[in-house]
């Protein structure tokens, strides 16, 4: 693992990116840099293209203008080889979880390492129990089905399968929407663990303030197509666009901060 | 990637790659370590790439080993080996055997299947009560009749099917043709080609082909648009707002199937006449004046009837076979398409069931 010596390694690269739907763009001459080992959070307004953010990079949505580099590739020039080369590299975590319901959390977990690489059965399943012990959750969920857990549960079974390859880089379409404070809580410290034990590079599309505050290294505001501001809280907090400073010193953002 | 220095037992130096890629050679050097009787100390410092596998490989072999009474060390390791051998360090796995089948659990399936069918029926049979219940106090209460939603279904089942109804009863109706004529030319009869197409299409498969084609294409789609509806509890929404799902969403559904499935057969029957009458015409020189004459004469209006009679239950058999596995379907993307193939198959036995029914029927009162 390089970029540890004074300058960080860039594993995302993003240059004047361009999304759009019909004659709307939602993403429009954006930039961003993702380095190595940092926890991410993106945040904005409903609408401003978090998501698409996420999507396009991972190569869901087109892009109607600009760069993404991934490890230092062009996403654009690949070839389908290189492409899935890429794609054994990350792990996405979408936003309900998207378990394919007639598979057990086990197997859900198991596709993409039967798919991709050449293991033992017996390796699978340790494989298996290990990510299920890893993201908390018992091993009794490994052979339910998606439609028997409850959500914060289907989070992390989700999570389990997006870490399924040892990914460098793992993508979260708010994780923590739809759990309990607590719940919540507990799953932002558990992406802060996971991100130190395997030296994850994580990119976090949320609204949580805890979750920003408590595990994001830096934090990119979306607003108006582009990156509005970058930092970590401080920088966030004083900030001047409206938006931004309502979202930061507001009464939620008061409650979640001032309490020590 | 190897394991180094392992001939004289002491320690071992691990180089490489030990991670999922390589996940095989990893097991095989794992078993080969496993086996080396002196106690043995593996040494990381050489490794270039570790993940979870790695971890899970390495803290087997230590356990595997341990349990033989060999002693295991590690040495050389960094902050996060330590730390993905920690996460690895659970599960002595308990597996849930596989059981294999017997000839008792063949016996279990047919028992099983024999208690579903008659499951089925029962359940059918209080589905169609809770219909005709829901009807009745649609009835009473006129303003609770969903017009929109049944002109809606009207058009998706009824108009919309028109064209390939219309199109394979044409085509059928010019294959029997082709065969009567073929088969009564041997007796110089071809004229009662009409006679044939007219009985045949008229009072059976001019209905029973509608029947088949709207299971096919409309009852798939009412299970598969009820069975999504649950699995995403919109279904459970409805319900928790007052309002009953058999109203909202199954007596428009099959009124309008019973509304739509007599029009059908009759555009079905015309079609295959048609048909037939071309291909006697063109095939059989049978021109169309002696075609309609012999129509005429072999035809009565209750030959019509029995079709047309039979068109709206066979819509309510269709119809409440798609509701009832629609709201059957469970959580997974699979049970949705099970419930759909088993709308289908179900939807059209039963529909020659019931056409076997009426004919008995028929012929015992005369019609």
């Amino acid at each position: 693992m390089a970029g540890s010596n004074g300058s960080r390694e860039t594993v995302i690269e993003v240059r004047d990116l361009a999304v759009g739907f019909g004659d709307r763009l939602v993403n429009d001459g954006l930039s961003l840099d993702v380095y190595r080992g940092e926890i991410l959070g993106v945040v904005g307004a409903s609408g401003t293209g978090k998501s698409v953010l996420m999507r396009t990079i991972v190569g869901l949505l087109p892009k109607r203008r600009g760069s993404i580099h991934v490890f230092g590739q062009d996403m654009e020039t690949l070839s389908e080889k290189e492409r899935q080369n890429i794609e054994k590299r990350w792990g996405i975590l979408f936003q309900q979880g998207a378990l394919f319901s007639s598979l057990t959390v086990k197997q859900n977990i198991q596709l993409p390492m039967r798919e991709h690489l050449d293991l033992s059965d017996a390796m699978l399943d340790g494989l298996a129990r290990m990510k299920i012990d890893m993201v908390g959750l018992k091993a009794d969920a490994a052979d339910k089905f998606p439609s028997e857990l409850s959500g914060g549960m289907i989070k992390r079974a989700a999570l389990a399968r997006a870490l399924a390859l040892d990914p460098e880089i793992v993508f979260l379409d708010e994780p923590t929407s739809g759990l309990d404070p607590i719940g919540a809580g507990d799953f932002d410290a558990l992406t802060a663990t996971l991100q130190k034990t395997l030296g994850l590079t994580v990119f976090m599309v949320t609204h949580d303030l805890d979750s920003l505050g408590t595990i994001c290294d830096r934090i990119v505001a979306l607003g108006e197509g582009k990156v509005l501001a970058s930092g970590d809280m401080d920088a966030m907090v004083a900030t001047s666009h409206p938006w931004l400073k309502a979202y930061f010193t507001g009464p939620r953002a008061h409650r979640t901060f001032a309490s020590p | 990637m190897s394991i180094e220095g392992g001939a004289t037992g002491q320690t071992m130096r691990m180089t490489g790659n030990w991670t999922m890629r390589h996940g095989r050679t990893v097991e095989t050097l794992m078993e080969q370590a496993a086996s080396a009787e002196q106690p043995l100390t593996l040494d990381f410092s050489a490794i270039t790439a570790f993940d979870t596998l790695g971890a899970l490989a390495l803290s087997r072999l230590r356990l595997d080993r341990q349990t033989a009474g060999r002693p295991t060390a590690f040495a050389g390791m960094s902050r996060s080996h330590e730390i993905l051998l920690a996460e690895a360090k659970v599960q002595p796995g308990t597996e849930t055997p596989h059981k294999a089948a017997s000839s008792v659990d063949i016996l279990v399936d047919i028992g099983k299947g024999m208690s579903g069918i008659g499951r089925d029926f029962t359940g059918g049979i209080s589905f169609l009560g809770g219909f005709v219940a829901a009807l009745g106090r649609m009835i009473v209460q006129p303003s609770r009749f969903r017009w929109p939603a049944i002109v809606k279904q009207i058009e998706m089942f009824g108009f919309r099917s028109v064209p390939i109804i219309a199109l394979i009863s044409f085509l059928v109706g010019g294959i029997i043709a082709q065969q009567s004529v073929f088969q009564l030319s041997t007796f110089g009869t071809t004229a009662f080609v009409a006679d044939l197409l007219g009985v045949l299409i008229l009072r059976e498969l001019g209905v029973l082909l509608t029947a088949i084609m709207i299971a096919g294409r409309s009852g798939s789609a009412i299970t598969a648009e009820i069975g999504s509806m649950k699995m995403r509890e919109e279904i459970d929404a409805l319900r928790t707002m007052g309002l009953d799902p058999m109203e909202v969403l199954i007596v428009p559904r099959i009124l309008a199937l019973v509304i739509c499935m007599p029009m059908l057969t009759f555009i079905a029957s015309m079609s295959g006449l048609f048909g037939g009458g071309l291909v006697a015409w063109i095939y059989g020189d049978v021109s169309p004046d002696v075609f309609l004459t012999r129509l005429q004469s072999a035809v009565r209006i209750n030959t019509f009837m029995v079709g047309m009679i039979k068109a709206p239950v066979m819509a309510l058999v269709i119809g409440v076979i798609a509701s009832i596995e629609g709201m059957a379907v469970k959580g997974s993307a699979e049970s949705l398409g099970t419930q759909t193939t088993a709308s289908v198959v179900k939807a059209i036995f039963m529909v020659i069931v019931v056409d076997g029914l009426f004919a008995m029927f028929f012929a015992s009162i005369r019609y």
